[in-house]
């Protein structure tokens, strides 16, 4: 029972962490580094609460992929278009998503740092298996963005490695010069790379405030933006992999839960448990991954 | 037998110069038609106007007999153009199949119908009998498999014309020859080639026609077999050229530069170089060849010092070098020319004069309190510009507008000017001219009569074995073979190169 728990506690704590690790491993792919999915996660987690609030979940999550997407945009058009540096690009998104969401939540809640209740997707119980005394906890009360969030691995992994649209994205993120030459649209194919990256940090958003806490509080994303990047890279640029790491991520933040009821060690230091597992993590894989050749580096057509 | 190509009165002109003056060329269908020429006698812009990269400013183009207008790549391809590029614009990461597709691909839906695409490339390969593993990745594959990936792509995209640029200068000889087979059997089955080069042996060999440029004019086209690369060389530059260098006997002098068991790890933890030994002694010339990527830039990054984790002993004068800067490195006597001008001899937007100086701006001689003294700079450069025949509208042009030729020659000026011991020269003629090369040549024969050690790196067999008094062969980041030019021949050492057999490297 109490593993059944453990790892169904691990699934919904991994959720937010693989839908945007998910949707870094698109734009990563397309070349574009996206350091901004933790501004992309903030704006979904706010304008979740808008479109859950006023309209109901389905609005609530489609609000909050739009305002992923939107700002996915931005960084688009600054990284793809007028190459800025992707890093620095990333970082002023993080900072706008922080101040925006604070004012408009002062606007449109008339409090500044968290919104009003607002009620998630109906969830759904596994037929049959739910029955099972031992795994109920992990066949009950499943949220639909968790259940779209585990489809969309292998639906990425089709997409990335058997679809046109995943043999040209990656191609650009590997050496844009030559897929431009083969007629290929660098742009476009990175526009929605990192547009689809937006969107899926937007669900990741809106999956924390509707499924999870059930309103918007400032600073509910911890970091997980930049955990999903980790994920990511631990899962060496591939879906599958991803899936794999965000379990990893996602279990350790279950395990910090649970470990600070009643420990002697400072509540603080389990607290810590995912960030240094991200950190220990990276430096032991770092050397062995292939990131995309042309990731991080813009292209510019006169130069290649 | 119709034509496949005809060119009349092509005219492009950029800022300045006019890069083709009224050409008019005419391509036979099913022949391989060489175009050879100096750099800046205008071939690639030619080829880029046949490829839809550029549009001609005056000038007609008719393709198998109708006149086109070739307004983009895509459009070239429509015509059943297709350009095979210099620099493989291939994806490493990419299997086989996947660069050939690229682009291009067969779809069932969204999704990539491998299946068709695989038996469309099956049949290709069989008809055109060329060897390729489609599942290979390309990272994994030789340079010579890698070309032929790219020619593969223009045939699966439907070319009947095929512009090869410059395509041997990346291969080893017996690369060169299976490419060779492959464009005979191409020719057979009915494609029109068009062979881009400066190799006159090999353009003798492969073409049916040779059509010659010189400052942007077609001089004229001639048969192959009724013309001697004398009579070739002699078009390209307009006066009669030096085949054969005047190569004074070596006199060897006391070692100047010596390595000992050097390794190097690469990228990834594999061995980039595998214990080079090898001494270099003052008066001499010592030619390293080997296929692109077996450590020869490794090995030059480690003697002029900018790689510095390396194990075993490099020497300058019987010095260690290891652990010094480049700076004291340089200081010891060592000159280096790069293997990429670009982005290691030059800072490309800069002024000649500036470029000049580069490295040498801390010398007293150009030194005024803090600042540089502009004036002596600029006499320097004066003085190298006359010395060595650069032609330029300026010294204070920027130096990305010279041709590679004269780009080089900035570097050796440069580089010459303080009286080096030892000159490590890595691909020193890469791209350049055979006028430009024989100016290469003359200066490292000169510094060699001077008595200073000098080490060419090249990828050009025929460079190496013409001015070098002894070839090591490199190969996998160790020196497998040395010879003197005098007891080897070229498909000898192409043997070491591709690494058919290793014989341990016997040190001088």
């Amino acid at each position: 029972m109490l593993v059944a728990e453990l790892f169904a506690s691990s699934l919904r704590m991994a959720v937010p962490i693989l839908l945007t690790a998910i949707g870094a491993v698109y734009t990563e792919r397309s070349g574009i580094v996206n350091i901004g999915l933790e501004g992309m996660m903030i704006v979904g987690s706010f304008w979740a609460s808008v479109g859950a609030y006023f309209y109901g979940p389905i609005m609530g999550l489609i609000y909050a992929m739009m305002a992923g997407a939107f700002l996915a945009l931005i960084h688009s058009v600054a990284t793809v278009t007028f190459r800025v540096n992707q890093v620095v690009s990333g970082v002023a998104l993080n900072i706008l998503a922080y101040g925006s969401s604070r004012f408009l939540s002062l606007i449109i809640f008339n409090k500044a740092t968290t919104s009003h209740h607002v009620s998630g997707f109906k969830t759904v119980d596994i037929p049959g298996l739910s029955e099972i005394a031992f795994l109920q906890p992990l066949m009950t009360d499943i949220s639909p963005i968790l259940i779209m969030a585990l489809i969309l691995v292998p639906v990425s992994k089709y997409i990335i490695d058997k679809t046109v649209f995943g043999l040209r994205l990656r191609s650009v993120g590997e050496n844009p010069l030559a897929a431009d030459t083969l007629g290929i649209n660098v742009f476009a194919m990175r526009y929605a790379g990192v547009i689809i990256s937006g969107m899926l940090a937007g669900a990741a958003g809106a999956y924390l405030t509707m499924e999870h806490t059930g309103m918007y509080v400032e600073g509910m994303t911890q970091g997980k933006g930049y955990i999903a990047m980790a994920a990511m890279i631990f899962g060496n640029w591939t879906p599958t992999g991803t899936l794999w790491a965000s379990l990893l991520f996602g279990f350790a933040e279950a395990l910090s839960l649970r470990a600070g009821e009643g420990s002697i060690i400072p509540y603080q230091f389990i607290k810590m448990i995912p960030y240094v597992l991200t950190l220990a993590v990276l430096t032991g894989i770092v050397k062995k991954s292939t990131p995309p050749a042309a990731s991080g580096v813009p292209y510019d057509r006169s130069t290649g | 037998m119709g034509k496949a190509v005809e060119l009349k009165n092509i005219t492009k002109r950029f800022p300045g110069i006019v890069a083709n003056d009224r050409i008019n060329l005419e391509i036979q269908k099913g022949e391989i038609h060489a175009i050879v020429g100096e750099n800046g006698a205008g071939k690639s812009t030619l080829m880029k106007v046949l490829a839809g990269l550029y549009q001609p400013d005056e000038g007609e183009i008719f393709i198998f007999g109708k006149k086109e207008k070739i307004s983009s790549p895509n459009k070239a391809i429509e015509l059943k153009i297709g350009m095979v590029h210099q620099h493989f614009m291939l994806v490493d990461r990419f299997t086989v199949l996947e660069n050939i597709i690229l682009g291009a691909e067969k779809k069932k839906g969204f999704t990539i119908d491998e299946k068709t695409c695989r038996e469309t490339l099956k049949k290709l390969l069989e008809l055109y009998n060329f060897k390729l593993d489609l599942d290979a990745r390309l990272e994994d594959i030789s340079v010579g498999h890698a070309q032929r990936v790219e020619i593969m792509k223009v045939l699966y995209r439907g070319a009947d014309i095929l512009v090869l640029d410059e395509p041997t200068a990346v291969l080893a000889p017996q690369e060169v020859d299976e490419l060779f087979i492959n464009l005979r059997r191409l020719k057979e089955e009915g494609k029109t080639i068009i062979f881009i080069s400066h190799k006159l042996d090999e353009v003798l060999s492969i073409a049916d026609n040779i059509t010659v440029l010189r400052r942007g004019k077609a001089v004229g086209t001639v048969p192959a077999d009724s013309v001697t690369k004398e009579e070739l060389a002699r078009m390209m530059v307009g006066k009669p050229v030096l085949m054969k260098l005047n190569k004074t006997p070596a006199e060897k002098g006391e070692v100047k530069l010596s390595l000992r068991d050097v390794m190097m790890k690469g990228h990834g933890g594999r061995n980039v170089l595998n214990g080079v030994t090898l001494k270099v002694c003052g008066g001499e010339i010592y030619g390293i060849v080997g296929v692109e990527g077996n450590g020869q830039k490794e090995l030059a990054e480690a003697i002029i010092g900018l790689q510095q984790d390396y194990d075993g002993d490099i020497k300058v004068c019987g010095k260690p070098t290891k652990g010094l800067s480049i700076k004291q490195i340089r200081d010891m006597g060592v000159a280096f020319i790069p293997e990429d001008r670009h982005r290691q001899g030059l800072v490309l937007p800069m002024k000649v004069w500036e470029n000049s100086i580069l490295g040498l701006h801390r010398k007293e001689e150009f030194k005024k309190k803090t600042s540089i003294d502009i004036k002596k700079a600029e006499e320097f450069t004066s003085r190298n510009v006359k010395g060595f025949s650069i032609i330029i509208s300026s010294i204070h042009q920027a130096i990305e507008g010279l041709s590679g030729g004269n780009q080089q020659k900035v570097i050796l000026s440069r580089e010459l000017s303080q009286e080096p011991i030892v000159i490590l020269a890595a691909q020193p003629t890469r791209g350049l001219d055979i006028g430009a090369m024989e100016f290469v040549h003359q200066q490292l024969l000169e510094k060699r009569r001077e008595g200073k050690a000098v080490v060419l790196i090249s990828a050009d067999l025929e460079e190496v074995l013409s001015i070098s008094d002894r070839v090591g062969v490199i190969f996998d980041g160790e020196i497998v073979a040395e010879f003197t030019p005098e007891e080897t021949t070229l498909e000898d050492i192409g043997v070491y190169m591709l690494g058919a057999h290793k014989k341990a490297g016997e040190s001088a």
